[in-house]
């Protein structure tokens, strides 16, 4: 298992910490638009299905999702329907890695991290 | 002289199918009793995933399964194997997954005491541990009579492996046969 990259850990961390608490800040790079296309954004899977956030997530993250494989309920991922969301900057850390590397076939760079969170929390 | 045989006869049945009746009633409320009794230790048992690090990190996309379930061999596979878990990447940190695995192990199966338990380990033979608590033999011959439509096409249910679909309980390790809800079915009727 190879060992978190603390740099850019670190960098999600503060971007998503931002985010969070300071709500008015605008970070010139961080765009809400680009993280609802990224959010439906496609790439195919080792298995050449498919996979995106909407897979497991749904169209509209307001609406509860469903594990694709488990078929597991998830709860809607907008704070506004879902108070709590992404109040936990380790688990925000912890399924951006998984599921970037499950959708994507990589991690989210901070600024994709810092687009997502944008769009979710606007929602 | 026949005829008051034949009747004493008849009374004698009739007072004897009434004591089974009310007997057998007896017996029943014992059951449940008994049962309800099972449900409350269930809440402290092996059977129900006590430990908050392991609900926590491994009820994120199923339900955290109840460590007694499958044996401590086949826990310890799928310890072994977390970077590839049925596709994905499950990997936890080190510590964090030896008190995952330190609790597994410590509640798999094969002698926790449980009698579910051990009729699934006994079920198991010299196979490799499944990495499936579905593979278990124990589970095919609990859910044979299913049609398997009613999970795998039953947009409620979708897999065997979510127990809690049709186990309200399963969390708590409750597989009462008598509690089974099928989605969209209803009750389960053997």
């Amino acid at each position: 298992m190879s060992k978190p990259d603390l740099g850019l850990v670190s960098l999600a961390f503060a971007v998503a910490g931002t985010l969070i608490v300071a709500p008015t800040l605008s970070v010139g790079e961080i765009s809400a638009s680009r993280g609802a296309a990224d959010w439906v954004r496609q790439e195919s899977g080792p298995d050449g299905a498919p996979r995106s956030c909407v897979t497991c997530h749904g169209e509209d993250p307001r609406q509860p999702g469903r594990h694709a494989i488990t078929g597991k309920p998830i709860a809607p991922l907008a704070p506004s329907v879902q108070p709590g969301r992404f109040s936990d900057p380790e688990k925000v850390e912890k399924w951006f890695k998984r599921n970037c590397t499950w959708s994507w076939g990589r991690e989210c760079t901070a600024q994709e991290k810092g687009d997502f969170l944008t769009y979710l929390r606007n929602l | 002289m026949a005829r008051i045989h034949r009747v004493t006869a008849l009374a004698a049945v009739s007072v004897l199918g009434i004591a089974g009746w009310v007997i057998g009633g007896d017996r029943h409320e014992r059951e449940d009793e008994g049962r309800r009794e099972r449900q409350r230790i269930f809440v402290d048992s092996r059977m129900t995933a006590q430990d908050p690090t392991y609900r926590a990190e491994c009820g994120g996309c199923h339900l955290a399964y109840p460590p007694g379930l499958l044996p401590a061999a086949s826990w310890e596979r799928i310890m072994m194997g977390l970077g590839e878990h049925f596709g994905d990447d499950a990997s936890l940190q080190t510590a964090t997954a030896e008190r995952v695995g330190r609790f597994l192990q410590a509640n798999a199966a094969d002698g926790n005491g449980w009698g579910r338990s051990a009729r699934i380990a006994r079920s198991l033979g010299g196979e490799l541990p499944p990495l499936r608590i579905t593979d278990t033999r124990y589970f095919r011959r609990h859910h044979e009579q299913i049609p398997p439509k009613r999970v795998l096409s039953n947009p409620e249910v979708v897999s065997y492996g979510r127990c809690d679909a049709c186990h309200p309980a399963a969390a708590r390790g409750d597989f009462d046969e008598h509690a089974v809800r099928i989605p969209g079915a209803g009750p389960w009727d053997d």
